[in-house]
């Protein structure tokens, strides 16, 4: 009984309850993560099916291949079936079609990110200010990129872009995630700057320090973990965002959610899956190394003692 | 105290070096209606140590932040060293302060926070190793320059919040009750400390507080407010002994009030008809001859119990009503003159031989019964 961590005195009624909860936590833990980890094994398949073979079932090593894996580099090589030396991953780098679309991504997705988190925090931090006039509307106004529907935004931007040129071009993309990732920095940075000790930056006045030294060197540190739990966010939405992309950027413009898109249009292959495998490792191993910092700082800062 | 003057050395080009400050005319609404601050006035001598005491909301916290630059003076101008600073941004003012809560940055070690106004000023890193050292060693807390202040106490946060403010050699630091979070005693040693530092850099300091023992303790002068204006300026014992206005009289120590009205004047001592009946004199310092309104104000050490007969020209009838034994003297309540709230202080051995109901006279010198503006009741 003492798994459930049921008071002595709880009733019969109460215990059953208690398992019965349990069960539905673990049944919606599951409904979220199996689509996710359903992924990951048949991206192994050997066949060029989405499901799995009798022989994955059986647990039959001639079920599984790396095929797919090997598909994210060579497909749309000029020569994949060259030797693998230097010249065959030089090819890869240029041709091959996910590469590309990664290296899109990450271009991207890393601007947008510091374009957001710039404006972002900067927002955050007038808006925090008691002596700022209509606060409520601006605040509603700089979060409504993240409650209007995003076809909407897209399509309202693919019109503005066409007009002033913008369209087709990384410029036009990155300040289209820019302003998605935008509410995101603002709401964390809002947050943390909630609990901010305002008589700090009093203190570093008297002390002598001009505006700009106080920022940098009282504010920015102790806002920091805010600042970056908003990037990050910031990023994810830039990564995994496909609408504005396919409205906004041009044929040769492909990242890494629109070339899975075309993938699942134009051939059906189990390459996606590959590809999404990775995506989910690094989207783990970015979101755990980057809460592993900010707890570390945290505690280095001496914002939580130990 | 002598092992707390590392500091020593600064001190001779230090005196001399101390700041004045004058209010002229100032006034502060935060809301263009309510004024805070009423026309102060106010002259703050280089190397003094001048308390603003007061209630809360009383003015005297945004006197200060005025003084410090946070806030904008609404009119008037405050000077230092003659010099008006209105138009001076907080940041280069160079006044060293103590806040409420410390404001130590958490995100530094003791050391770096000592560090901070010295790095802002470019100084060399040797000196400023040299002076953080010395300023450590002023508060006692050589050993601590590695920790963060979380790991600190509230008394070791306190210390090296006075540091930091001293740290870039100010010749005026402002305190906002920098003792207001500690526990009693720690306060009182902390009192001390505070003093001995004062008067080892010479430096003005201008300290805001509600509590009056630590105004009393601390201060070369007292400014009290109240409602926005300066009600009394002098020094501890001035403001205990002679105060100038009820209000005064009433937040400076214990103090016992009868209401009455003067019925003769002759120079400094009036007689006054006390409502409850006893015509009594005091020394007049409210203003207005005959039938003017008055309160009037006596220390409860000043008043003596049955008071041989001749030996004080004041002697009314009273009866004891209570007694409170507090050690080394014994509050004796009593109805005197139509109030049951008088109150007595009198010796531990005197106040043994009294029993509640006991029939006695209270006795005083009119010098030590001021006769001050009315309280509106």
């Amino acid at each position: 009984m003492s798994v459930l961590k049921l008071p002595p005195y709880a009733s019969p009624l109460e215990k059953a309850w208690r398992v019965t909860y349990l069960v539905i936590c673990a049944a919606i833990l599951l409904f979220l993560i199996a689509p996710i980890l359903i992924v990951i094994p048949l991206s192994f398949n050997a066949e060029p099916y989405f499901t799995f073979t009798r022989k994955m079932l059986s647990f039959d090593p001639a079920g599984y291949s790396m095929r797919w894996y090997d598909q994210i580099l060579t497909f749309g090589m000029a020569a994949p079936g060259a030797p693998r030396n230097a010249s065959w991953w030089l090819d890869v780098w240029e041709n091959a079609k996910w590469v590309e679309a990664a290296q899109n991504s990450v271009i991207i997705g890393v601007s947008a990110t510091l374009l957001a988190t710039v404006l972002g925090t900067t927002a955050a931090l007038g808006l925090s200010r008691p002596d700022m006039p209509f606060r409520r509307a601006i605040m509603g106004l700089l979060i409504s990129p993240m409650i209007v529907p995003l076809i909407i935004t897209a399509t309202g931007l693919f019109f503005f872009y066409s007009e002033t040129g913008l369209a087709h071009t990384y410029l036009g993309i990155i300040m289209a995630h820019a302003t998605l990732g935008i509410p995101f920095v603002i709401i964390t940075v809002t947050a943390t700057l909630v609990g901010f000790d305002h008589s700090l930056t009093r203190a570093a006045a008297n002390l002598g320090a001009p505006p700009p030294l106080i920022f940098f060197k009282v504010i920015l540190p102790l806002i920091l973990p805010g600042v970056i739990s908003g990037a990050l966010f910031a990023f994810v939405t830039s990564f995994d965002e496909v609408v504005v992309v396919l409205f906004v950027a041009g044929y040769d413009q492909q990242t890494l959610p629109r070339q899975m898109w075309n993938g699942i249009r134009e051939q059906i292959s189990p390459t996606i899956l590959a590809v999404a495998t990775i995506l989910v490792i690094f989207s783990v191993a970015l979101l755990a190394t980057v809460e592993l910092l900010r707890r570390r700082s945290e505690r280095l800062r001496g914002l939580s003692p130990g | 105290m002598n092992e707390m003057t590392p500091m020593s050395p600064v001190r001779g080009e230090r005196q001399g070096r101390a700041s004045s400050v004058r209010f002229q005319n100032v006034q502060k609404s935060y809301d263009g209606e309510i004024l805070v601050v009423k026309d102060l006035n106010l002259d703050i001598a280089s190397g003094e140590f001048l308390t603003m005491l007061g209630p809360s909301g009383s003015g005297k916290t945004t006197a200060l932040m005025m003084l410090a630059g946070f806030e904008p003076a609404t009119h008037g101008e405050i000077f230092v060293n003659d010099s008006p600073i209105n138009n001076v941004p907080p940041h280069k003012r160079g006044v060293g302060m103590v806040f409420q809560n410390y404001a130590l940055f958490p995100h530094m070690s003791v050391a770096e926070n000592l560090a901070f106004p010295l790095k802002v000023r470019k100084l060399g890193r040797g000196d400023i190793e040299a002076r953080v050292a010395r300023a450590l060693a002023m508060v006692k807390m050589e050993s601590f320059g590695g920790r963060r202040p979380v790991q600190l106490s509230g008394g070791q946060q306190q210390r090296i919040a006075v540091a930091r403010a001293l740290v870039f050699e100010p010749t005026l630091v402002l305190m906002d009750e920098p003792l207001g979070a500690l526990d009693k005693q720690l306060r009182e040693q902390m009192q001390y400390e505070i003093k001995h530092i004062h008067e080892n850099l010479g430096v003005t300091v201008v300290y805001v507080t509600h509590d009056q023992t630590e105004a009393l303790t601390m201060s070369d002068r007292i400014a009290v407010f109240n409602d926005g204006r300066i009600q009394q300026l002098s020094t501890p014992d001035r403001l205990y002994e002679k105060p100038e206005n009820s209000f005064v009289a009433q937040f400076i120590g214990e103090n016992n009030r009868l209401s009455g009205a003067i019925t003769e004047v002759a120079d400094a001592i009036c007689t006054v008809s006390v409502d409850g009946g006893p015509t009594v004199k005091a020394t007049k310092v409210v203003p207005g001859g005959r039938g003017t309104r008055t309160t009037l104000s006596i220390r409860p050490e000043r008043i003596e119990l049955a008071p041989a007969k001749g030996a004080l020209p004041v002697v009314i009838p009273g009866r004891v009503e209570e007694l409170i034994y507090l050690g080394d003297h014994v509050r004796v309540r009593m109805s005197v003159a139509g109030t049951d709230a008088f109150v007595v202080k009198v010796p531990n051995r005197v106040g043994r031989t009294l029993e509640p109901g006991h029939e006695t006279t209270v006795g005083w010198d009119p010098e030590d019964c001021r006769a001050l503006d009315e309280i509106a009741a």
